[in-house]
């Protein structure tokens, strides 16, 4: 199945949340603001507070208003819970559609405003002469008159939101922004345009409609606003479509930013559909949130790294060892949070530090001591959650680690730095198939700073007791061993393919076959151990 | 009908816009304010349907004092017509000469047949009841300013120089066709202008405003007859100047 194809798949579900979600932005954003404007308007104060505080929220960059929403509901959540049994979602929807009405206001809050400051006094007093009284002079002069302007505002809230609900995808709403994030991180710039394009014609089309609904209520036009109002109910039709089919029972899959990820995820849902399970993904999740999320619920299965784990929620800096960090990460997971640990997968996907091979040999460099002489004259190159994680800290610790230079890179991008002599050491995980591509050279850790990376299959508390997902699901435990993990990653990075098709590849290996491929590559001197245990 | 006691405005920054009005307007006598732009007299009409409200002093419409009825009530019993006409320009013209009578509830039927009445009163074919404001002329749309403050049969009509922006044959019509509407249904006007002659021609009572007072009260008679002090004189002074230079014209033409 070719790129576009795929693309032209995914388009229903994709374009169905994100009008979904802008309408509903929109909606909310107009219900508040309008009224909020209308009482405001009489007064200078009230609505230049208003306007000067609008203007604050707009100037917080679309992904940031949309990440805060994650902690805030969180907290929420937890006050709920104590208080009156319940929690909210945290993730997907709701904190979406928070940031997003955010976004929707000022542009009405304004328009509101300045349009019925604009109406002419002399109009005013004239709907006081004939014996209007306030809510009606307001009512059947005023909004009326300023219903341009208006029309104008919400015009622009909805050209901003649709834009931005691109955003939405890494708190784990899907949107037309899962092709933008995934395809940039596949390098798949089919999807990054297509997503790119779907979200400027969804944009442009709202626009013309609500156009053509300004023109046909200023001419009284009912064939305009005949059309204008049937394109708008085609839109919503579109935009139930995610609500058909998606019913409580629906197991929600996540997945983290990576390749890797994307491959597991549709390798579980692979799995659930062979079972009959209905399943949705949430993909382009960070590390922590995606914990949390699976913790609340938000998300009922995804594989996560017993190292990142142990580190980042046990907040441990010991290594006792492989099989002691799996026992007491599953007994502190069940005890701690009721979250169910399947088992591993049977490969590790470690954090470790690699430079370029050509240049390691040159510089003599193998493991990380040998790296600590020369780490003041290099630069090192991280993804985006590497120089803030614990194990980051350690490893300077330990080896007393000082660059002249650190810089946070999207992975693909850390590569080709990597690639192209900006940086000379990145954090890589040892599974990523570009280790090979690349031609890099994994550090060893002889100190053991860096705890092991398991994957393991982890299934969140509501579903801990579910069967059938257990059924569905045990076949994978053990089941994927490192060259088949790295030459799956390696089948996205490298040969283009789609997370799907190695996901496919995986499940058909499973049967034995095509593992015999991934031994042969073992056996080649293909495989990188990164530290012994 | 119309009773001013002791009626003062005064601004923030303008303390003496009015000062001490004391007049009255008898049922069905057609009275006209009258002076200079600015003394007052868009604000004092204001006060008679509590568009503006007084500093101080009492003012009575039917004997009532209007600061104890309802504002919205007041307005929708006395027809008001703009000096810019003020005209709702996203109604249509039949919507807009039945904004009253919709306010009072009135049923869509009977506003209807009210709407044809009204157009055929102020003179104005049937056909442009569907129309925009700005699809008329000026002359035009000044008819249903006046046709909308009549719709819901008010017995007191204000007029803020109702007549100003018309070409002056358009308004010689209209000023002789509200004459007639005035006496035909009895009612009770004030009409405010800066038009001396408009006023000795139309009024049967003029008041006469200077700086925030009243300089005379009296008919057209006696106000040409008999002015009170320089400032009505040059106010008179006027029409009286223009008769004088038409005569002469008419004389040497009939010398050529
Ligand atoms: N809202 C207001 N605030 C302050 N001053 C005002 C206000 N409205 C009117 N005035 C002042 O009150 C005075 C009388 O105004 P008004 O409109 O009654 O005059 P007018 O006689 O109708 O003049 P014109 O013939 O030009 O229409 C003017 O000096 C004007 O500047
Ligand atoms: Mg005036």
């Amino acid at each position: 199945m070719n790129t576009a194809t795929q693309a032209v798949d995914l388009l229903p579900a994709y374009l169905g949340n994100h009008i979904l979600l802008s309408v509903s932005a929109i909606a909310l954003g107009m219900v508040i603001s309008l009224p909020v404007a209308i009482a405001s308007a009489r007064s200078r104060r009230a609505s230049g507070l208003l306007l000067a505080g609008a203007s604050v929220i707009q100037t917080v960059p679309g992904l940031a208003l949309l990440a805060l929403f994650y902690p805030a509901l969180l907290a929420l959540s937890a006050v709920t819970t104590r208080q009156f049994g319940f929690g909210v979602p945290a993730l997907g929807f709701l904190p979406a559609l928070l940031a997003l009405t955010l976004y929707a206001m000022l542009p009405v809050l304004r328009n509101t405003i300045v349009g019925l400051a604009a109406v002419d006094p002399a109009i005013k007093t004239a709907a006081r002469a004939v014996g209007m009284t306030r809510p009606q002079s307001l009512l059947h002069v005023e909004l009326p008159l300023a219903a341009p302007m208006i029309m104008g505002g919400i015009r622009i809230a909805a050209v901003w939101v649709i834009g931005a609900a691109t955003l939405s995808t890494p708190v784990g709403q899907t949107s037309l922004g899962n092709y933008i994030f995934t395809g940039l991180q596949t390098e798949n710039w089919t999807f990054v345009l297509f997503g790119s394009v779907a979200a400027a014609m969804v944009a442009l089309i709202v626009d013309r409609l609500l156009a053509l609904a300004e023109t046909g209520l200023a001419l009284h036009s009912r064939l305009r606003l005949a059309a204008a109002s049937t394109g708008i109910a085609a839109l919503l039709a579109a935009s139930l479509y995610p609500l058909a089919g998606s019913a409580d029972t629906t197991v929600v899959i996540g997945a983290k930013n990576f390749e890797e990820q994307y491959i597991l995820s549709a390798l579980i849902a692979r799995r659930l559909a062979d079972s009959g399970i209905s399943a949705k993904t949430r993909s382009d999740l960070g590390s922590t949130i995606i914990f949390r999320a699976l913790v609340a619920g938000d998300v009922d299965v995804y594989v996560d790294y017993s190292g990142t784990i142990w580190a980042n929620q046990m907040h441990r800096q010991d290594e006792p060892g492989r099989s002691a960090v799996l026992n007491q990460l599953t007994r502190w997971l069940a005890e701690k949070h009721r979250v169910r640990n399947l088992g591993s997968l049977g490969f590790e996907n470690a954090y470790a530090l690699a430079m370029r091979r050509d240049r390691a040999d040159a510089l003599g460099i193998r493991t990380l001591i040998d790296l600590q002489t020369h780490a003041a004259e290099l630069k090192i190159g991280g993804d985006f959650e590497f120089f803030s994680r614990p194990e980051w800290a350690v490893l300077q610790r330990t080896y007393g680690l000082r660059f002249a230079l650190q810089r946070s890179y999207q992975p693909t991008f850390m590569y080709r730095a990597l690639r192209d002599g900006d940086v000379d050491v990145i954090s890589a995980f040892s599974s990523d198939g570009r280790i090979e591509q690349y031609g890099l050279k994994l550090l060893e850790d002889p100190k053991g700073a860096l705890p092991p990376y398991d994957a393991v299959l982890l299934v969140s508390p509501q579903r801990s007791h579910d069967r059938r997902l257990e059924a569905a699901l045990k076949p994978l435990v053990g089941a994927i061993n490192l060259p088949a993990m790295q030459r799956a990653n390696l089948m996205v990075d490298g040969d283009k393919r789609t997370p799907e098709e190695a996901a496919i590849w995986l499940a058909e290996g499973m049967g034995g076959l095509r593992f015999g491929v991934g031994r042969e590559e073992v056996r080649n001197g293909r495989r990188h151990q990164v530290r012994q245990h | 009908m119309i009773h001013f006691e002791q009626v003062t405005k005064a601004y923030g920054g303008n303390p003496a816009v009015l000062r001490c009005l004391n007049f009255q307007v008898r049922p069905g006598e057609f009275v006209s304010l009258i002076g200079r732009s600015g003394c007052g007299k868009s604000t004092t009409l204001s006060l008679i349907n509590r568009l503006i409200e007084p500093t101080s002093g009492t003012i009575r419409v039917d004997g009532q004092d209007i600061a104890t009825t309802n504002p919205v009530a007041l307005r929708r019993r006395i027809g008001f017509v703009f000096q810019g006409i003020g005209l709702f320009p996203h109604l249509t013209i039949a919507e807009n000469i039945g904004i009253t009578p919709r306010l009072l509830g009135w049923p869509a039927v009977e506003i209807k047949t009210r709407v044809r009445e009204l157009l055929d009163l102020v003179r104005l074919p049937p056909t442009c009841e569907s129309r925009l404001p700005r699809e008329l002329s000026g002359g035009e749309q000044q008819r249903i300013g006046l046709a909308r403050a009549l719709a819901a049969r008010p017995r007191i009509m204000l007029m803020d120089e109702p007549f100003g922006a018309l070409d002056p044959l358009v308004r010689d019509e209209l000023a002789a066709d509200y004459s007639v509407i005035h006496r035909q249904l009895r009612l009770t006007t004030v009409l405010v202008t800066h038009d001396m002659t408009e006023a000795l021609l139309l009024s049967n009572k003029i008041i006469v405003q200077h700086a925030g007072g009243i300089v005379q009260i009296g008919t057209p008679q006696k106000l040409l007859s008999a002015p009170a002090d320089e400032v009505v004189a040059a106010l008179i002074e006027s029409p009286r100047r223009r008769i004088g230079q038409l005569t002469r014209l008419l004389e040497q033409g009939s010398m050529l």
